[in-house]
């Protein structure tokens, strides 16, 4: 399933790298411990967080995610969003809480 | 094995530094890959620099990380000029960290670098010595039949 799917079906709010949103999506993970994330997501996981500071683009880059979703609102950093642009990671901003967002990206991916 | 390493690396790093967590091993990441080294040990390689990494922005003054590939394995040493650890046994126990707030904030402090590091290498070793610092060392086989 491509990002942009979920993007869209979501009404996520992504806020850098539109160019890259035909990426594959092939699982996802939901963490806010870095070492929890660093050690069990895979890569083409659509990674699933709370946090907003710069350090979740350099994990998402080692790890190879698809992208990244902030949960319930929250916004990136500015230096967040400048870094993501860099290194091509898109970031999308939902409204939802984790629960929520998970869930419908799991039957997005499992039931569709 | 053959002696001779077919290619090293050195990065230094300075403590304190949140904001380029996670680039030393962005930087080597891509080096490996470069190198032709299969992607699955290039994954194990990156979580153990990650970890060691943010360790030495975390906890030490200054650092450098020196990695070595050789034929058959990987070795990564990371050395650090810091305040040390006291209990080498409890620090290496998941879930214990003496991180202080303004780390856990930003997702560090979990407790379990030094466990996903020993998880992730085939070898692992550590000495400290505390008020001068830290050594950490993790080889990391290149599989060619596994990876
Ligand atoms: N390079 C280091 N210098 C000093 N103390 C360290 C170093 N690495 C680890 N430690 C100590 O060991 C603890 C556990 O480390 P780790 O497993 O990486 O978890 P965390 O960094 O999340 O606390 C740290 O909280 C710290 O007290
Ligand atoms: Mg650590």
């Amino acid at each position: 399933m491509n990002l942009d799917f979920i993007v869209e079906k979501m009404e996520l709010k992504c806020k850098c790298c539109w160019e890259n949103l035909r990426r594959e999506v092939s699982g996802g993970y939901v963490g806010d411990l870095l070492s929890d994330v660093i050690a069990n997501s895979n890569s083409g996981d659509i990674w699933v967080t709370r946090q907003v500071h710069q350090n979740i683009v350099a994990v998402a880059t080692l790890k190879e995610h698809a992208g990244i979703i902030i949960i319930q609102g929250a916004q990136p950093d500015k230096d967040t969003i400048e870094k993501a642009a860099k290194e091509g990671m898109p970031i999308m901003v939902s409204s939802l809480p984790a629960f929520e967002v998970v869930g419908k990206i799991y039957h997005l991916m499992h039931y569709t | 094995m053959k002696s001779e390493s077919e290619f090293v690396g050195n990065v230094s790093i300075v403590g304190h530094g949140f904001e380029y967590a996670g680039r030393v091993s962005n930087e080597i990441k891509k080096i490996l890959l470069e190198q032709g080294i299969p992607e699955g040990i290039v994954r194990r390689v990156a979580v153990v620099i990650f970890e060691v990494e943010v360790n030495i922005i975390s906890y030490a003054e200054t650092g450098f990380i020196r990695y070595q590939v050789l034929p058959d394995s990987i070795i990564i040493e990371a050395k650090d000029k810091g305040q040390g650890i006291a209990d080498i046994e409890l620090a290496q126990q998941e879930g214990y960290s003496t991180a202080d707030d303004k780390i856990r904030e930003m997702g560090f402090g979990a407790g379990m670098g030094l466990a996903n590091i020993k998880k992730f290498s085939d070898v692992f070793e550590i000495n400290s010595e505390v008020g001068k610092g830290t050594y950490v060392k993790s080889i990391i086989n290149i599989d060619k039949k596994r990876s």
